[in-house]
């Protein structure tokens, strides 16, 4: 059989949807931590971001990888969604989950729609920050500081001036609420899509993933909310 | 508890594979707390004939919980509210006088309804046909520990060896996926020294089958073990998943 076949097969496409879900957690985790830099003053959070856009070469090639992460990630979430559609075409007039030990929630079931609307926020977000103003493509001198003599982009002014409108900051909030809750079935699911699980394991790596699912989106979210409220 | 008890059943009706369905409700008067869920359709049935209406068709057979024949969901769940049981082995003292229940069949493409409550379960006999056995002629029974088993196998492969081959699993699982199902032959077969020669090929080959007859991905909702008459665990889903891992690197 060849690659291709097997990893469209409904087995093959939960190692794609695991892997590259765990790698998109690790891209969200230092994301995350990176955006606390700014509780250290703008000044970090500049010289943050202009470190990472230091590293040249080696940035494209990580954005790169996630661009095909997120790409694989989001066909192979949909093609699963559009086949559970497929494979029940009349549903029932009454269901309800049997409760334990089914991992049947909220998490799981919406799975499809916290994935849908994180993909358009992400494109949402790429165009505000990343290609926002001072960005590639976007020079504007307005959105340029100098840290120890070193000329860099002004993010920090940027995200300063965004998180003070309350759209962006509580829209971002509430995405971040979403991350969490396709975090909290996600983390899991990606382990027992890779065969990595077995029963002893499933409640403890269901509540670790659960809980860093939670504590990611609670860090995203400490930075919209400490602007908008002029505490940082 | 009282002896005879009202219950009100809202049943799918379907006269054939592509009628229309519909929902009829019923009265069952006379029911009574010792009688099993089916009893009580077979109590129905008999109301139905004697009034000239068409009984219930449904699926039933050993009616002890162990063939896997029977098989409806039961105000939402699969088999209904009862943990590790078949609907023939739920007893109608888990309800109490007045109650109404809701009976649907299994709702899947790959298990068409033929009428009524029961619903074509062929698309599981071909996945066992894809791969779901040993090819070798094993002869009669060896000397016992002639071949050496290790305990921990041999209860593992039994407890994935339990399937009656219900549905329940697909019927529960929001994706309509047979995963649970299909992967407890896998992972029995693949647990002992008979399986293991063919383990390779019989993965890729009931995975594929189990694709083409179209059944929906798994989502790890994990419902399939919480209505699985036999408690499989979805650890057994794990294990299919690390089979076709190493089918896949040959």
């Amino acid at each position: 059989m060849s690659l291709k076949n097997s990893l469209s097969s409904p087995v093959g496409k939960k190692l794609i949807t695991g892997i590259t879900g765990l790698g998109l957690v690790v891209f969200v985790l230092l994301h995350m931590i990176g955006n606390l830099s700014m509780f250290s003053g703008d000044d970090a959070y500049n010289e943050y971001a202009q470190l990472l856009a230091s590293f040249g070469p080696l940035l494209y090639l990580m954005e790169a990888g996630l661009v095909v992460f997120f790409l694989f990630h989001i066909v192979n979430g949909i093609q699963i969604w559009v086949g559970s559609k497929k494979a029940r075409r009349m549903g029932y007039d009454t269901y309800r989950s049997a409760g334990k030990p089914s991992q049947q929630t909220t998490s799981s079931r919406s799975m499809i729609v916290t994935g849908l609307v994180l993909g358009v926020f992400l494109v949402i977000h790429l165009a505000s920050f990343k290609f926002g103003p001072g960005g590639p493509g976007n020079a504007d001198p307005s959105y340029v500081t100098s840290v120890a003599g070193e000329e860099m982009r002004d993010l920090a002014k940027l995200v300063h001036h965004k998180f003070a409108s309350p759209i962006y900051a509580f829209g971002y909030t509430f995405v971040m609420l979403l991350l969490v809750l396709h975090l909290r079935h996600g983390v899991w699911s990606a382990f027992q899509s890779l065969g990595a699980m077995r029963p002893s394991l499933t409640p403890i790596v269901y509540g670790l993933g659960a809980l860093l699912g939670l504590a990611i989106g609670l860090g995203f979210i400490a930075l919209p909310l400490a602007i908008y409220f002029n505490v940082i | 508890m009282a002896e005879s008890m009202n219950i009100k059943l809202k049943v799918w009706r379907q006269a054939g594979p592509k009628a229309q369905g519909r929902f009829e409700t019923y009265t069952v008067p006379d029911a009574n707390p010792h009688m099993s869920f089916l009893e009580l359709l077979d109590v129905l049935n008999e109301q139905l004939i004697k009034s000239g209406k068409d009984p219930i068709e449904f699926d039933h057979d050993c009616r002890e919980g162990i063939c896997g024949s029977c098989g409806v969901v039961v105000d939402g769940v699969a088999h209904g509210p009862q943990r590790r049981t078949a609907c023939c082995q739920l007893h109608m003292r888990h309800y109490k006088d007045g109650d109404t229940i809701v009976v649907e069949p299994w709702r899947a493409e790959a298990f068409p309804i033929i009428k009524d409550l029961v619903v074509d379960r062929s698309a599981f006999d071909r996945i066992i046909a894809a791969g779901g056995f040993v090819s070798v002629n094993a002869g009669s029974a060896q000397d016992a520990n002639c071949l050496p088993i290790a305990k921990t196998a041999a209860d593992l492969a039994m407890d994935f060896a339990a399937c009656i081959g219900c549905g329940a699993c697909v019927a529960a699982c929001p994706n309509a996926s047979a995963s649970l199902f299909t992967a407890a032959k896998i992972s029995h077969l693949a647990m002992l020294p008979q399986g293991a020669p063919e383990r390779k090929s019989r993965v890729t080959a009931m995975v594929n089958q189990m694709a083409e007859e179209g059944f929906g991905d798994c989502s790890n909702h994990a419902e399939c073990e919480a209505v699985c008459p036999k408690g499989i665990s979805i650890s057994t889903i794990a294990t299919m998943r690390r089979e076709y891992f190493k089918a896949m690197l040959g």
